[in-house]
């Protein structure tokens, strides 16, 4: 008999705003230990928590992006437990009454949709950092995180493979992105994974579940996952029964194990925060969120193949992060809007190729949109061959000069001039009457070598369709 | 009447060192603390939406700009163990 797995994702998303959820302190990452810790933050007697209008705006921003309900009254609530980086004794989070309940992310495997529902999102400040490695007999503690603004998004537990646990975890971390709450860097924490795993036969109620977390990229995720469905596999088969704990996936040794024993299992005791007054949320609001929403990316893939006339895969390249889109669309743009199809291969193919290469991300680019789309001009007007735009593209690399620049610095220009071009040819057949004589005596194939000859001759700047034609002429004679 | 309480498991969760001895009587006062509980929890509260505050207001909000400096050397200054700019605290791993 086979075995089902169920998953369900719970995401820490951290809001990309300025200040924490509470307080005024800076959320900038990398600061020096405890340098963006203020009074609220370090929980010290007598202070209030005010919150952020721009976690709010988040907020509703995603609800929006997934269909789900803005609630329109929700409350914070206290969370209560002991550890050294929450100086309150409490995290203050949302209980029973979350600010976005419900919507929805569809995801596509092996070519076929599926939709999976959100339970809820809410919102909650994040703790600060321990460090356990460097301190003899001590742990160091850092509160500049311990504030920082959180989105809790839970999914329904409605995956049923590792694969569509990571569908769903991609889509998300994308559409956070694209929607500018989130600037997704999982390496540093501001998109976190955990996963409830659970495996039944086909039909029967909700096995009992194991929560892994410290998973830190979409690879772990996956293998975390895999790893959890044996394990709990082999225990029911071997008359066991699992537990309910939180497992930690060690991703050097690609096992998940025990965290919290169900012994010592947390009583949060949540009650709602009496310093927060419950956070109402108008339908203006809403409004005006509304108004500012960006285009989401099935929106966005769905444009540039009716608009840029791309097809399907072009359209999912350039649409996979906002910046590749804005980039791609202001290199069109400052092209006139012609051809759209040469944009697009440039920047997925020698853009994207330099990019990976030096370990560059798009914002990173030596070459912005505006230098991109000068180069690409010049191969439209003739004015160079694409090969010979790759060379131009090596030097725009490593300068901060124009296509135009370096087209003229270096010589580059095509030959288009039929009479300059038919004199070359001309010489070229002279240089080889050898092999004109053979060719003439029906070895078709010779015509290459000509070609390749006379684009030596002008250093590839000859325009080749040009040579091509003007060549056929003069071997015709 | 509630069940008796879990003394023991209180004190964990509160981080509150109570001895044996004191056990008894902890007990018996969070219990009558319970009872008061029970006489609320008697009363019918249908359609009642529940209170999350006590003042009819709702919460203000505050502009996403950053006001608070840096203040750790000020606030270091009563930390029992400091080092590269860290609070040290007895070695924690969960």
């Amino acid at each position: 008999m086979t075995w089902e797995t169920v998953i369900g994702l719970e995401v820490h998303a951290q809001l990309a705003t300025n200040t924490k959820i509470f307080s005024a302190a800076s959320t900038a990452f990398g600061a020096m230990p405890n340098t963006q810790a203020c009074l609220v933050d370090l929980g010290m007697p007598g202070v209030l928590p005010v919150l952020n209008k721009g976690v709010v705006d988040m907020a509703i921003r995603f609800g929006l992006a997934v269909g789900a309900t803005v609630a329109e009254k929700s409350v914070f609530a206290r969370k209560n437990y002991f550890y050294p980086d929450l100086p309150k004794g409490y995290q203050i989070s949302q209980f029973e009454l979350p600010v976005v309940l419900g919507g929805q992310i569809t995801i596509e495997v092996d070519g076929k949709e599926k939709v999976i529902n959100l339970t809820r999102a809410h919102l909650e400040e994040d703790a600060g950092k321990s460090l356990h490695e460097d301190f003899e007999g001590y742990s160091g503690i850092d509160l500049n995180r311990a504030g920082t603004p959180l989105l809790e998004i839970v999914s329904e537990p409605e995956m049923r493979s590792p694969a569509e646990a990571v569908a769903y975890a991609k889509k998300l971390h994308e559409l956070v992105q694209y929607l500018g709450i989130c600037d997704g860097n999982m390496q540093e924490g501001s998109f976190r994974v955990d996963a409830n795993v659970s495996v039944r036969r086909p039909g029967a109620p909700f096995g009992t579940r194991a929560e892994i977390k410290n998973v830190n990229s979409f690879k772990f995720l996956e293998r975390a996952i895999m790893f959890e469905v044996e394990r709990q596999i082999d225990v029911i088969e071997a008359g066991g029964q699992v537990v309910q704990e939180t497992r930690l996936y060690d991703a050097a040794k690609d096992e998940t194990r025990s965290m919290r024993s169900k012994e010592e299992a947390m009583d949060y005791r949540y009650f709602p925060c009496p310093d927060l007054l419950p956070l109402i949320i108008t339908p203006a609001m809403i409004e005006v969120v509304k108004a500012e929403m960006p285009e989401l990316p099935d929106a966005k893939r769905a444009r540039f193949m009716s608009q840029y006339g791309l097809n399907d895969y072009d359209a999912m390249v350039l649409t996979n992060s906002r910046e590749i889109a804005d980039y791609y669309e202001a290199v069109v743009a400052a092209t006139g809007g012609k051809d759209a199809k040469i944009a697009a291969n440039w920047v997925m193919g020698e853009l994207n190729a330099r990019l990976n290469n030096d370990n560059l991300s798009i914002s990173e680019s030596p070459v912005d949109a505006q230098r991109m789309a000068g180069l690409i001009a010049r191969i439209l007007d003739n004015t160079i061959s694409g090969k010979i735009a790759k060379d131009v593209f090596d030097a725009m690399w490593t300068s901060q000069d124009s296509a135009d620049a370096i087209i003229e610095s270096k010589g580059l220009k095509q030959i288009t001039d039929p009479v300059a071009i038919a004199a070359m040819v001309r010489g070229v057949i002279d240089q080889f009457p050898e092999q004109l004589a053979e060719y003439k005596g029906g070895r078709d194939k010779l015509f290459g070598f000509f070609v390749g000859e006379v684009m030596k001759a002008t250093k590839g700047k000859a325009n080749p369709g040009q040579v091509n034609q003007i060549l056929k002429d003069e071997l015709a004679k | 009447m509630s069940d008796q309480i879990d003394v023991h498991k209180v004190a964990r969760l509160g981080a509150l060192a109570v001895s044996d001895d004191e056990v008894a009587a902890v007990g018996q006062k969070l219990n009558a603390i319970v009872g008061l509980f029970d006489q609320l929890a008697a009363i019918n509260t249908d359609g009642v939406e529940p209170m999350a505050h006590p003042l009819d207001q709702v919460q203000r909000l505050r502009e996403d700009v950053v006001t608070e400096a840096d203040i750790h050397e000020y606030v270091q200054q009563i930390a029992p163990k400091v080092e590269a700019g860290l609070y040290l605290v007895p070695k924690v791993i969960e």
